[in-house]
């Protein structure tokens, strides 16, 4: 008795003092113990599950389908009973069917990539905002972030929710937001320096490149106040991460979230070992992609989540497509909240390019609407400096081939902005001759990417 | 009108990435059909070019390219004489503003004793017309048949 009893005073007593000492935002839920943790977790899946049962016609006919009601869970590990959802739901529910609430209570929309030409999108009530600030808000608060800090938000504002969910996050925590957005490195940095910024949130690839132009314009990132990258969106390595510590001395600190789970939400402890996904917000499962069977503490696989309190757009065992691996020990942190380690790949062919994620079929989707070129194309990704580039290569249709260099010109000029407006990153685009490039019997392998990370 | 197409020349317009060895598989494929390159020139795109080819055997040459898998085509464009000295150039452009003649694009070669220029209008037939109207000469296109010379 007494030697359960007293690590689990230990853990109280440490999370209660540094609770107080580094202000944690709800410190309570950050340092519970998993077994409080699992029933807060349990009790939220419940909930949820039956919502969604009585309020998602979708939903509803998918549980059962398989044959399962809300009353079938009664453990954290019957979450497996409950059917997944993919990325083309979220299609063929475009805009909006998918969502649980009158529309006057949506507070706000953002929107992600989809795979075909139309987006995904996601509205919020006001309580999913505050949740989603919430998230981050603890996150950032456990890396030692808080009032008197100034954090310089590089991410993009807009319908991409990297901006706005690291603004109201820093917001929540007291801290002094910088919404810098993206572009304009020289007046960022220039910001850095007269502000006195000391966290700085954007794509690791661009801290980089901060980095770089602030050595050209003769500063030190050392000597300044910066001392906390809040990087993420994009894979990234240890040795980018070491690059920038030792380089900038700035200490990278790993971020993970997705528009359709709300946006940024999650970020490392200041140990810098894993990323804590808080059991109260979300339920994380790793499975096999092609047997879908849940997958072991440890072992590599596909991730599913589950978001556990969200009212608009619910998402319930979503297959995100990141592969990744999960840690369930406690943290040295103390936090029982389970982490996971870098992601290391993707079960689908999307592709993030500076932050955004680009689907190859969202680029033929794209290029079927010229009819002046065909239906091959290849896309050649490579790290140019520490930006990334894309290259769409097109084949030009004889019938569209002129002699007038400057109709080609506007034609190819065309393409390319709307190849940007569709995915709202920018391409260049090469006309190639018809015939040029590879035609592939079975699966094509139209992506050719060369980047080291 | 028979007049006037005499005086159209078929120039070959070869679509090129911008890549090294593309010309040189355009000559060799002319060098293989023993075909005399008599004029050229490349435009320069975003990428890519154009390469446009005076030969002196159209239809055989894009027989070729196409079998070669070239994307090409023919582009009707005139020929004018002008003198090779100085101010021969200056001569027949100033001639062609008074005839009220934009040039697409152009490019020269000199044959001795002679020099031509090659012109892309954008309407060949009234661009010919009025050409001829203001008295240059222009070269018709049996004048870049094998062994044919120029008239001075």
């Amino acid at each position: 008795m007494l030697s359960g009893y007293i690590p689990e005073f230990r853990t109280r007593f440490r999370a209660t003092i540094m609770g107080i000492i580094m202000g944690l935002l709800n410190e309570r839920i950050q340092m519970m113990p998993r077994k409080e943790l699992d029933e807060l977790q349990l009790k939220l899946l419940k909930a949820q599950a039956r919502r969604l049962y009585e309020l998602s016609p979708f939903y509803r006919e998918r549980m059962k389908a398989k044959n399962v009601t809300p009353e079938d869970i009664r453990t954290l590990d019957d979450s497996a009973k409950l059917p997944f959802m993919t990325k083309k739901d979220l299609r063929d529910f475009y805009p909006d069917k998918l969502f649980t609430v009158p529309r006057r209570e949506i507070i706000r929309y953002h929107a992600s990539s989809g795979t075909t030409g139309k987006p995904t999108i996601v509205g919020y009530t006001r309580k999913d905002i505050d949740m989603w600030a919430e998230s981050l808000g603890r996150s950032l608060t456990s890396v030692g972030l808080g009032e008197d800090d100034v954090i310089q938000v590089a991410n993009t504002y807009g319908l991409f929710t990297g901006g706005l969910g690291f603004h109201y996050a820093a917001e929540r925590i007291g801290a002094a937001v910088v919404p810098a957005s993206t572009g304009n490195t020289e007046r960022q940095i220039q910001m850095i320096q007269d502000l006195g910024v000391t966290a700085y949130a954007a794509t690791p690839s661009y801290m980089m490149y901060v980095g770089e132009v602030a050595e050209k314009m003769g500063i030190d990132l050392k000597q300044s106040t910066l001392k906390t990258g809040l990087l993420g969106a994009e894979p990234w390595s240890d040795k980018m991460r070491d690059r920038i510590q030792s380089q900038y001395g700035i200490r990278g600190i790993n971020c993970f979230g997705a528009s359709e789970l709300s946006g940024p939400l999650f970020t490392e402890c200041s140990e810098q070992t894993g990323i804590h996904f808080w059991k109260d917000v979300a339920l994380v499962e790793i499975i096999d992609p092609e047997t879908h069977e849940k997958l072991g503490p440890g072992e590599s696989g596909e991730m599913v989540i589950t978001m556990l309190q969200k009212e608009a757009f619910p998402i319930i065992r979503y297959r995100i497509g990141d592969i990744t691996m999960l840690e369930e020990d406690t943290c040295s942190c103390g936090r029982a909240h389970p982490r996971i380690t870098r992601i290391t790949g993707r079960v689908d062919d999307m592709l993030i390019i500076r932050g955004i994620n680009v689907f190859p079929s969202q680029v033929e989707h794209c290029l079927n609407t010229n009819p002046e070129v065909g239906n091959e194309f290849q896309i050649l990704v490579e790290r140019k400096g520490h930006l990334d580039e894309m290259l769409v290569k097109v084949e030009l249709k004889p019938e569209a081939f002129t002699d007038n260099i400057l109709e080609l010109n506007a034609l190819r000029e065309r393409i390319t902005s709307k190849l940007r407006n569709s995915l709202n990153v920018g391409a260049k685009v090469e006309l190639v001759p018809p015939g040029s490039l590879p035609r592939y019997e079975g699966k094509a392998k139209r992506v050719k990417d060369t980047r080291e990370i | 009108m028979n007049m006037v197409n005499e005086f159209k020349i078929k120039q070959l317009s070869i679509f090129s990435e911008n890549k090294p060895g593309r010309l040189a598989a355009v000559a060799k494929a002319m060098r293989d059909e023993k075909i005399n390159i008599l004029a050229f020139s490349i435009a320069e795109g975003a990428g890519y070019g154009v390469i446009r080819v005076i030969v002196d055997a159209p239809e055989r040459a894009l027989d070729r390219l196409i079998k070669d898998g070239f994307m090409v085509r023919f582009t009707d464009v005139i020929a004018v004489e002008m003198s090779d000295k100085p101010g021969g150039l200056y001569e027949l452009t100033e001639m062609l503003a008074k005839a009220g003649v934009n040039i697409e694009y152009a490019y020269a070669y000199r044959n001795k004793p002679c020099a031509v220029l090659i012109i892309r209008v954008e309407e060949v037939d009234d661009g010919i017309a009025k050409i001829r109207q203001h008295g240059a000469k222009l070269l018709d296109s049996s004048h870049f048949q094998v062994d044919s010379n120029c008239s001075r």
